[in-house]
């Protein structure tokens, strides 16, 4: 029992309350997120050390035992994954300072944000699956909001799709719980590991892991991408680095879960099928992001390269690969949402996204072409940056369980990541300059810093390695041992 | 009982997905909300149908009637509540901003 485990989604959720009350305090507003998020990022260090420490933590909620009531538990693949969504948020809210206007931000942006982080935070910490489509309701309820504030012409259309979609498919993620309740009789995630090892997972327990296959993807734009690009390019650019940054890596993280501890018993299906949909997810990625010359479509697509590499570790299911895939997950979340608040700066400065219509702002932003530089680089993984370690290591897991085609579709994308990323440099940055300072629609003032944080972090995460393997490889332990997390959870206790 | 709890829900799925891939934003809507309560049957459905009596303590019964799906679907209404509230009101501001309830002409283009 440990109480701590459960201050990352409290600590949004009441100062999001508190804030609503006071709509017109925009200062204290501010200053109040930032408290928020340092707030969350500072316990899920201390829940880091912890678990280090002395394993896994658990909180059973209302002390009710671990079948009857819910659990919330803590391994070390949660608690690195709430540390980056502190950084990614952090900086995402300084961003959103100097961007977001005075007009979303007296309707109530940032409780929404602290929201959307509740609703994150609790996904990754429940250790109920009911809970989990609660937490998963919180995070999309907020992002609704968060996609339609402003309400120009382009959100709502946009988000009408995007909102249509998560229905339904939360729809299928309450069927497919019904499905398993009725099977296994409980929603316990450790005592549906137990109940399903024990009784075999046979074919329609397959088909129910399937089903929840199909609602994660949905979230996590594993080949079921197709409201991804127009809604990600609506929104603006703090919300949507948010988003790239948050949204579907909790679904990446819903799959993990579920396909390491549940449903593992059966990988040649299962985990066959969900490498045939990464390697389809990288390769229709890659070739959108090749093919447009829209800044905003090019780095949505690269989000769904992103999410193709990750679910190939996945599918390779050897520890390696599993380390390979904490990693470049963690990286893949700096990364999006630095790519897309560089990628938002350049169409503030510039107020067009058209590719074809910018050239040249290194000549007048030197420091954001160069960090722009860096952060291509990461994104593609070249070395010492930090999509470096993480690609070697899912390439050298696909190899080692066979999927040779696998780990070829992986290094090959990350080629066309790297020209379609590539081509915004080239384009946008070298070239003659069109625009002086004086024509510019807007300025970096304030907006260079989050991006200078995110890049930094990247950079840690590259060169620093060496230090952050260790957590990443404790994270590994506790996703291939079913039996740890179990353990956590009922404590000695005897299942029944 | 069970089978025709199962029927009834295919059923309500089946109106549901209809309404949904129909044009009209309201009917999108109204097939979302029956969706839902086909799902809230479902979850009542797989927890089983009437068996023994009341979850009390003390009671003379030997089962019990399981009431975790009761709370389930008890969460399940109130999520759904708001999601349709909210998805309502987003397709009418819609329908005042961009002029049409047509989702056909929601599709938009690139330049605007």
């Amino acid at each position: 029992m440990n109480n701590v485990v459960l201050l990352p989604i409290i600590i949004p959720l009441l100062t999001g309350m508190i804030m609503i009350i006071f709509r017109k305090n925009i200062r204290f507003q501010r200053a109040f997120s930032i408290f928020a998020i340092l707030a969350t990022g500072a316990v899920s260090v201390f829940l880091m050390a912890q678990i280090r420490a002395k394993g896994i933590q658990t909180l059973q909620l209302g002390g009710w035992q671990a079948p009857f009531g819910i659990s919330m538990v803590a391994d070390m693949f949660s608690a690195l994954l709430l540390l980056t969504t502190s950084v990614v948020s952090f900086c995402c809210l300084l961003f959103a300072f100097r961007s977001i206007g005075k007009e979303r931000e007296a309707s109530y942006f940032y409780p929404m944000v602290l929201f959307l982080i509740t609703g994150v935070n609790g996904s990754f910490l429940t250790g109920d699956l009911f809970n989990l489509y609660v937490c998963f309701e919180v995070m999309l309820i907020s992002s609704y909001v968060l996609i339609t504030l402003g309400g120009t012409k382009k959100q709502l259309r946009e988000s009408i799709k995007y909102v249509l979609t998560n229905i339904v498919s939360s729809f299928l993620f309450l069927v497919a719980i019904a499905y398993l309740y009725a099977m296994t009789g409980t929603l316990n995630l450790a005592h549906l590991s137990v109940r399903i090892a024990e009784a075999g997972q046979d074919g329609l327990m397959t088909t129910v892991a399937i089903l929840f296959l199909i609602v994660f993807s949905m979230k996590a734009a594993l080949f079921l991408f197709f409201w991804l690009p127009g809604s990600y390019s609506a929104p603006p650019t703090a919300i949507a680095a948010l988003f790239a940054g948050l949204l579907t890596k909790v679904g990446i993280y819903a799959l993990f879960r579920m396909f390491t501890l549940v449903f593992y018993h059966e990988p040649q299906i299962t985990h066959l099928i969900i490498g045939v949909l990464g390697a389809l997810t990288m390769l229709l990625g890659a070739i959108g992001a090749i093919a447009y010359w829209d800044i905003k479509k090019i780095l949505t697509y690269n989000v769904m390269v992103g999410v193709g590499f990750i679910m190939a570790g996945l599918a390779s299911f050897t520890p390696v690969a599993m380390t390979g895939s904490i990693y470049y997950l963690i990286h893949d979340m700096i990364i999006k949402a630095l790519i897309f608040l560089i990628g938002g700066t350049m169409i503030h400065l510039t107020g067009t996204s058209k590719l074809k219509e910018i050239s040249g702002l290194i000549g007048t932003h030197p420091y954001l072409g160069w960090l722009f530089f860096i952060a291509a680089l990461s994104l593609s993984g070249i070395p010492p940056l930090s999509g470096f370690l993480g690609k070697v290591y899912i390439t050298q897991g696909t190899f080692e369980t066979g999927y040779y085609w696998l780990g070829a579709i992986g290094l090959i994308t990350s080629l066309m990541v790297l020209f379609s990323i590539m081509k915004i440099f080239m384009n946008g940055f070298w070239g003659e300059t069109y625009l002086s300072e004086e024509m510019e629609k807007g300025t970096t003032k304030g907006l260079m810093f989050p991006i200078g944080l995110l890049t930094v972090a990247t950079i840690v995460l590259g060169v620093g390695a060496e230090g952050i393997i260790e957590y990443v490889n404790l994270a590994t332990e506790s996703l291939m041992n079913p039996k740890l997390y179990i353990e956590a959870v009922f404590r000695g206790n005897v299942t029944p | 009982m069970e089978t025709l709890m199962s029927i009834l829900v295919g059923l309500l799925f089946s109106i549901g997905t209809y309404l949904i891939l129909s044009k009209t934003l309201l009917r999108i809507v109204l097939g979302a909300s029956i969706i839902s309560h086909g799902v809230n049957l479902l979850i009542l459905t797989m927890g089983g149908l009437k068996k023994g009596g009341l979850p009390l303590l003390g009671g003379n019964n030997l089962s019990y009637t399981d009431a975790l799906p009761q709370a389930l679907i008890l969460t399940a209404i109130v999520i759904n509540f708001a999601v349709t509230a909210l998805f309502l009101v987003l397709c009418y501001r819609t329908y005042q901003v961009v002029g049409t309830d047509d989702s056909e002409q929601l599709r938009g283009n690139e330049d605007e």
